[in-house]
């Protein structure tokens, strides 16, 4: 299913010193049937044409790349192109993956999938797979987010799922994912975990990338039709990081511009962010070993951000590695930023973008300004923006 | 051999199992845990396991989850604890372990927290999420300055895995009764003495059952079958509604 995996991650899930596995023992022999279930049917014709199928008829792929002509007249550099993650049913890109671990969790012989979520973005996909493949489905979500994200919450009940409220700690998202690997470590035998982004121990951060590499194999192809040539940049956001490692992977031979916007909160000095490479450093989390925003004690900081899908104190392990070998740079967009590039999209385009989304779209704004006319961008629209009317609406005091 | 060896060791030759009760450090204050580790002394403990809190605690369940989080709030921290051990060395010499998360330990520097352990009196240390397959590095220096590294085993774990936490284990081994956080119901379960079976199988190093034990007759039930108990939750429950536990404690010492 990947053909641009390169040498990495080993065979216990490092990229370079990243990624690994910190789970409690428990944990282990699940890892390990995932493991060799993933590495059996990512090569099984059968399996892949039942994906293959339900992307292209449930998602609605291959969604498209359009050209943003209005923004680029406004911004008046780069030729601004949208890859519509927006457009998948549910919304956002995390269906892609949601769907592709519900049919693997099925033919793993589990009777019941269980998953974390922030904004209710994940948590939709996952209750959507559950039911499409008649699987139990329970859902993790801080009581916090449950409070901001009302609506996505009567979505996933009506899909079927169980949704239950996380009161400990920070009561978001890192919250939720503790309370589904503790219910993953007790439920082992008959649940698989359905994780949300490329995070987490091996092999999530090598099958999210996976199952989220079709928005860039698809992208590539759509930019040689539409242009005839490759793009010079490619733009998106990263929380956990699987949107943006999504559109990269199949472009990373290609020596191209690559940029992942993390979340400035109301900016680095301020404490009040979820920049983990501007303002983290190395840390073991929630299964694997990444840049962490925690303290001098390694206990791990409260983050914020305006776009709850990119509230999370961890990074996937991949970003970090290629960070390192300096095929993708990273930076943020602030949440002024961020809110800024929603309205600007939203009139200019007449799409709505995910807040999430923004944070790349104001960084696309910034970079495309400065680049030749000729050039060519693509921007990652990860998911659209109808949840967070009612929380932008709530910010501008209306 | 270490602290931890010899007192099992002597245990085993005398007939009897051992009592491992574990309270979070600095719950409620650094003062009262030491009083708390001289009180479980006296009232039968053989080995004591001293809780640090971290700010995600993904093995535990909501007990153990709001006492780390009460000591959070004290600021209690990893080398808060340390300070408490050698406060707590200068009146006992029970063995001590350490039952720590992986990142605070990670973020002290590897080498730099095992010689404070030991040089502070620290004996052993558990590290939930940290399996041997990630603690090369940790296991070597652990050697080199002789503390003690206990992996856990559960009712999952296979034969392969076994062997592989029986290998990188000194002291005993800590089988996880259930597949739960701590503090959950206890189901002995014929896996646990099936499980245990194929642990003897492969090593003689003493087993001790921990997670979900919190009545004297299941302590008694699974003494039968394990060289120790360990008890978590119902004693840092206790202490967390402010009530004595010397009382349940020597009922504990009592069963077992």
């Amino acid at each position: 299913m990947n053909s641009n995996s390169g040498n990495y991650p080993d065979s216990k899930g490092h990229f370079g010193q990243y990624g690994g596995r910190f789970v409690p023992e428990s944990l282990m022999p699940a890892l390990i049937e995932l493991e060799h279930a993933y590495a059996k049917y990512k090569k099984d014709r059968t399996f892949l044409n039942e994906l293959e199928s339900l992307q292209k008829d449930f998602i609605g792929r291959p969604t498209p790349l359009y050209f943003a002509g209005n923004l680029t007249a406004l911004v008046g550099g780069a030729r601004i192109y949208l890859k519509r993650e927006d457009l998948c049913h549910t919304g956002a890109h995390k269906i892609n993956n949601a769907i592709a671990q519900a049919l693997l969790a099925k033919r793993m012989g589990k009777t019941r999938i269980i998953a974390e979520t922030g904004a209710g973005q994940h948590g939709v996909a996952t209750a959507t797979g559950a039911a499409l493949t008649g699987l139990e489905c329970e859902i993790y979500m801080g009581s916090e987010d449950i409070r901001r994200q009302s609506l996505n919450v009567f979505r996933m009940r009506l899909l079927g799922a169980e949704v239950t409220a996380v009161d400990t700690g920070s009561k978001t998202l890192k919250d939720a994912i503790n309370e589904a690997l503790r219910d993953w470590t007790t439920n082992v035998r008959n649940t698989h975990y359905v994780l949300g982004t490329v995070f987490g121990p091996h092999p999530y951060p090598l099958m999210v990338r996976d199952f989220q590499s079709v928005i860039g194999r698809e992208a590539r192809k759509q930019i040689l039709k539409a242009e005839t040539k490759l793009p010079d940049c490619l733009i998106a956001c990263v929380g956990g990081g699987s949107n943006s490692i999504g559109l990269f992977h199949a472009f990373l031979k290609d020596n191209i511009r690559m940029i992942g916007v993390e979340a400035g909160g109301e900016g680095i000095k301020s404490g009040r962010h979820a920049a983990r490479f501007a303002g983290g450093s190395l840390g073991i989390f929630q299964g694997c070993k990444s840049y962490l925003l925690q303290n001098k004690d390694g206990n791990v900081l409260g983050t914020h951000s305006v776009s709850a899908g990119l509230d999370y104190a961890s990074v996937g392990p991949e970003h970090c590695y290629l960070r390192d070998l300096k095929k993708i740079e990273y930076t943020y967009a602030t949440d002024t930023e961020a809110l800024k590039a929603f309205e600007v999209l939203s009139r200019t385009e007449g799409i709505i973008p995910a807040l999430e989304s923004a944070h790349a779209v104001a960084e696309g704004i910034k970079t495309a300004s400065s680049m030749p006319r000729n050039s060519i961008m693509i921007i990652n629209l990860s998911g659209r923006g109808d949840k967070d009317v009612q929380e932008v609406a709530r910010i501008k005091g209306i | 051999m270490s602290r931890i060896g010899d007192t099992l060791k002597a245990l085993k030759g005398s007939g009897s199992k051992a009592l491992i009760p574990y309270i979070m450090a600095g719950d409620p204050s650094p003062v009262a845990t030491r009083q708390y580790v001289l009180d479980l002394e006296a009232a039968g403990a053989d080995i004591i396991e001293l809780g640090v809190p971290f700010s995600d605690p993904l093995a535990d369940g909501p007990t153990i989850q709001r006492a780390a989080e009460r000591a959070l709030n004290k600021g209690i921290t990893l080398r808060k604890v340390l300070r408490i051990v050698r406060e707590i060395r200068k009146e006992s010499d029970i063995p001590l372990i350490l039952m720590t998360y992986y990142n605070p330990v990670f973020k002290m520097g590897i080498e730099s927290f095992i010689k404070s352990a030991v040089s502070s009196g620290v004996d052993g240390v558990i590290i939930p999420d940290l399996i041997p397959d990630e603690a090369e590095d940790f296991i070597k220096q652990a050697r080199l300055y002789g503390l003690d590294t206990i992996f856990l085993l559960a009712p999952t774990s296979t034969p392969e895995r076994i062997r592989k936490v029986v290998k990188a284990s000194t002291g005993f081994l800590y089988y996880v009764s259930i597949t739960g956080t701590t503090g959950s119901k206890l189901s002995i379960e014929k896996t646990m003495k099936d499980t245990l079976h194929s642990i003897r199988d492969v090593t003689g190093i003493p087993v001790a059952v921990g997670f979900g034990i919190s009545s004297p007759k299941e302590a008694s039930a699974v003494a039968k079958m394990a060289d120790g108990v360990i008890v978590g939750s119902a004693i840092v429950k206790l202490i967390a509604q402010g009530k004595s536990i010397k009382h349940y404690v020597k009922s504990l010492r009592k069963a077992i």
